[in-house]
């Protein structure tokens, strides 16, 4: 196991560089420049537009930015955003933290939801139920993220008045966020009433970013769980007469999981793109805003970094993922 | 603020829950401030988080108008010369403490120094700090204009300057223009943390900065040793909101009290719910279409004023500004000084355009329109606007081609000499000052720079010229009026629109009032219970 950790650690090497040189010149290849931007109407003078240029460290040859943003990196330094004149790094895990919990309560409803429905699904293949789960799974997968949060506000926010319409927490509270996960920060406060505030502004949010990972772990349980059952062990176990619960939940589920777990270290990609649109309409001061903010302002330092810190946190649910595949099934660890 | 002040205030505020709610007034802004030294920041979302509530000026905008106030500085005297500015200090201002610093002396001259002088002088140690670049300072042209500031006595500061300038008092109630503690700066700079002034802003503004999580929620409290009006609530909550529809939601579930920049499809409603209500006022911009003044046929001022006629504005403002625009007949808004009422706009007369082009000789005439890729206050949709205007020119015989790039590509591009096309912009203004329009959009200095239309007329250019020395406002009024009549004669630009900025609140917000210069302002605001 240890070998196998090992070496899936060796291949992030070049996909590290890789994201580095992608992430480099991804926002360079865009039409526009930083200084311009900046300056708007009012333009900016020939000498002001050189010594902001030499401030930023761009007048250089790209070749030589490259190189010094890559040792900065690897000592850590992610530079300063051109807009706020703050550290990238500071800036990300300012914000990180809210997306990581919006991101794992959206995972948990997906999987929560969709693994039994897949589930029942399968089992129940071709009746009622399996065809109105799948049409569901279909119409949610379709549904723009956009439209959908703007409609969950507008009936449970703003005619039922059930959860709040955005935010992280009523604003009454105001306490020190030491982890900068609201839930936790909430309970540790030990203001009254705080905790409940924190998860009812989770429900809009967890509900509109699960959608999608939602619709794609339902159908891919239900396809994965339909191709086991029919096996020639799943039917020998039937032949035995195992009572179909331990059928289904332990022989065919366990071996169904390999291509769900693939599908749920994908829909991380996924939560992360749909993170942007859910956390703008929600007002969740999370990453994804921050990052498209960033490429319209083309404020090069925080979108580099930005891309380069979500690529390395992929890869790391993307070898955790490899990782579970051994705990699920002896053979790939041995391989 | 300590740890255990935080955990006292949000206890306090729970506890007390609704009465804790009446005495906090919750704004729901559009974005986040870039920082909280306005100096360093161009953008009106952070002077609104920074300068109007933490900060006051040496001289201020009475709020509503964009006349100047005594602020900080509680006179000022130019000299005969206009080159020579005194400003009287105010006694007895404190500024804010937090943490890490407590005051040890009132406001003085040397923080108006220290404010000014890090933004113009390299050697400043807090010049680069937080990656100053001080864009303002050096966009209204201070490093050229200030010679030198002097300090007479604690509470007189002397301004010198290269030439006189009449705007120089709207100059030092802009934004950029706020006092910041030197003390607090030194302090900082011996604690190796100088970038906590940005951070950790300290002022002599109405509010004190108590926290901001970033993209989420910024606190203020009421600063009771204010040496002025003081503030109505106690706590002021900026819940940073980017989407219109959501702010539109939030307010009407009581979320927050007043928030800014509707959706337009949106205003009729609120207009009409019950538990909201709408202010309205012209902003202070203009957009324009600027013609190359230098380029055949359109050196030709009747050629220019013939395609303004074929213009249909209102069908501009119902389309692209849905109805939150108000034609525009003059290159400055209607709500700054100067504005000349009396002239008569270019009406809508397609025929009339057709006739004058052919009386010029211009017949099958192609040009190009370029169209802004960003949306802007004065234009939320350049595209669409382009469009409009090719359908009218195609109606007086002009074919046109839309073109468009890049923001910062277009802006540079628009400036060349020989630009083939005629160009959509528009501009907001700054300090409330006619100069500051005209001068710069339309004086001979703003060829191939801001001046999009090329356009030097000698005569309107001595009358701006001279404006900007005189000493009285009326005195400059009357040549500016005249100025916009040389304008509207020339054409340079069909000037298209002011856009109408609508603020939305609950019924219980008192006392607001819509700022021309586009800042949100909370100073006087109060709840009712």
């Amino acid at each position: 196991m240890l070998n196998y950790v090992l070496g899936r650690l060796l291949t992030f090497i070049p996909t590290f560089i890789g994201v580095t040189l992608i992430s480099f010149s991804f926002i360079r290849a865009l039409p526009g420049d930083p200084i311009q931007v900046m300056a708007g109407e009012r333009g900016i003078s020939d000498e002001r537009y050189a010594e902001l240029a030499a401030q930023f460290g761009y007048d250089r040859p790209i070749y030589v930015q490259f190189w010094e943003y890559l040792t900065g990196v690897l000592q850590g330094d992610l530079g300063n955003s051109f807009v706020t004149k703050r550290p990238v790094w500071d800036e990300f895990f300012a914000l990180f933290p809210a997306t990581l919990e919006l991101s794992i309560c959206a995972m948990i409803f997906a999987v929560a939801l969709g693994l039994p429905a897949g589930v029942i699904a399968a089992v129940n293949r071709g009746k009622f139920f399996d065809r109105a789960l799948m049409s569901t799974a279909l119409v949610g997968y379709s549904m723009p993220i956009f439209w959908w949060a703007l409609l969950l506000i507008i009936v449970f926010s703003g005619n039922l008045q059930w959860t709040p319409v955005s935010g992280r927490i009523d604003l009454l509270y105001y306490f020190p966020d030491p982890t900068g996960f609201m839930i936790i920060d909430s309970l540790a406060s030990g203001q009254k009433g705080a905790f409940t505030s924190a998860i009812r502004h989770l429900i809009l949010p967890t509900i509109v970013l699960g959608t999608i990972p939602l619709a794609v772990i339902a159908r891919q349980t239900r396809s994965a769980m339909l191709e086991v059952l029919g096996e020639d062990y799943i039917r020998t176990a039937r032949a035995k007469g195992m009572s179909p619960g331990r059928i289904n939940g332990i022989h065919a589920l366990r071996n169904a999981l390999i291509p769900v777990i693939t599908v749920i270290g994908l829909s991380v990609g996924t939560l992360l793109a749909g993170a942007i649109l859910t956390e703008t309409i929600f007002s969740w001061p999370g990453i994804g805003k921050w990052m498209v903010d960033s490429i319209f302002r083309r404020d090069y330092p925080v979108v580099q970094g930005g891309l380069l810190l979500i690529a390395v946190m992929v890869m790391i649910v993307n070898l955790t993922v490899d990782m579970l595949y051994g705990v699920i099934n002896p053979k790939i660890r041995k391989r | 603020m300590s740890l255990n002040k935080i955990m006292a205030t949000g206890l306090l505020l729970s506890t007390l829950g609704v009465s804790a709610q009446a005495q906090t007034l919750v704004y729901c802004s559009e974005g986040s401030p870039e920082g909280f030294d306005p100096a360093l920041y161009t953008a009106g979302t952070t002077f609104d988080a920074s300068s109007h509530p933490l900060y006051n000026r040496l001289s201020e905008f009475k709020v509503g108008t964009t006349e100047t106030i005594p602020g900080l500085a509680e006179s000022w005297e130019v000299s005969d010369d206009g080159k020579k500015v005194t400003f009287k200090l105010r006694q007895g201002v404190k500024f804010h403490s937090n943490d890490q610093f407590t005051p040890t002396r009132d406001f003085n001259a040397d923080d108006v120094i220290f404010s000014f002088d890090r933004q113009g002088n390299p050697d400043n140690p807090y010049n680069q700090v937080s990656g100053g670049t001080w864009e303002y300072f050096g966009g209204m042209s201070m490093p050229d204009l200030i010679e030198s500031i002097e300090k007479t006595d604690d509470h007189t500061v002397v301004f010198n300057l290269t030439r006189p300038e009449a705007p120089i008092i709207a100059n030092m109630a802009m934004d950029f223009a706020s006092i910041v503690s030197k003390e607090y700066a030194d302090a900082m700079l011996a604690a190796g943390t100088p970038e906590m002034v940005n951070q950790a802003p300290i002022g002599t503004g109405p509010f004190t900065f108590q926290a901001y999580q970033k993209d989420a929620v910024i606190r203020y409290l009421r600063n009771d040793d204010y040496w002025g009006d003081k503030a109505k609530v106690e706590s002021l909550i900026f819940a940073i909101t980017p989407d219109a529809s959501v702010r539109y939601q939030k307010v009407q579930a009581g979320e927050c009290h007043v928030t800014a920049y509707p959706n337009p499809a949106d205003v009729q409603a609120m207009k009409d719910a019950e538990d909201i209500v709408v202010m309205e006022q012209e902003g202070l911009n203009v957009g324009y279409l600027a013609y190359n003044t230098q380029v055949a046929p359109f050196d030709n001022a009747n050629v220019r004023k013939a395609l303004n006629m074929a213009i249909d504005k209102q069908a501009i403002i119902d389309v692209v500004f849905q109805g939150s625009g108000e034609i525009a007949k003059n290159p400055i808004p209607p709500t700054m000084w100067s504005y000349n009422n009396a002239i008569v706009d270019d009406n809508y007369d397609p025929e009339a355009a057709k006739a004058a082009l052919a009386a010029e000789g211009v017949t099958d005439l192609s040009m190009k329109i370029w169209a802004m890729p960003v949306q802007r206050p004065y234009n939320p949709n350049a595209r669409r606007m382009a469009e409009l205007m090719q359908e009218d020119f195609s109606k007086v015989g002009v074919d046109v081609e839309i073109v468009s790039y890049e923001w910062g590509e277009y802006l540079e591009r628009s400036k060349a000499k020989d630009r083939d096309g005629a160009v959509l912009l528009g501009w907001t203004g700054d300090n409330g000052d006619p100069d500051n329009f005209l001068a710069v959009l339309l004086g001979c200095d703003g060829v191939e720079k801001s001046n999009r239309a090329q356009w030097c007329n000698e005569e309107f250019d001595a009358l701006i010229q001279k404006a900007k020395v005189l000493p009285t406002q009326a005195e400059r009024a009357a040549l500016y009026e005249e100025a916009q009549v040389i304008f509207k004669d020339q054409a340079p630009w069909a000037t298209i629109a002011h856009s109408v900025v609508y603020m939305t609140m609950r019924p219980e917000v008192e006392g607001y009032v819509v700022h021309p210069l586009g800042g949100h302002i909370f100073n006087q605001v109060g709840l009712s219970q």
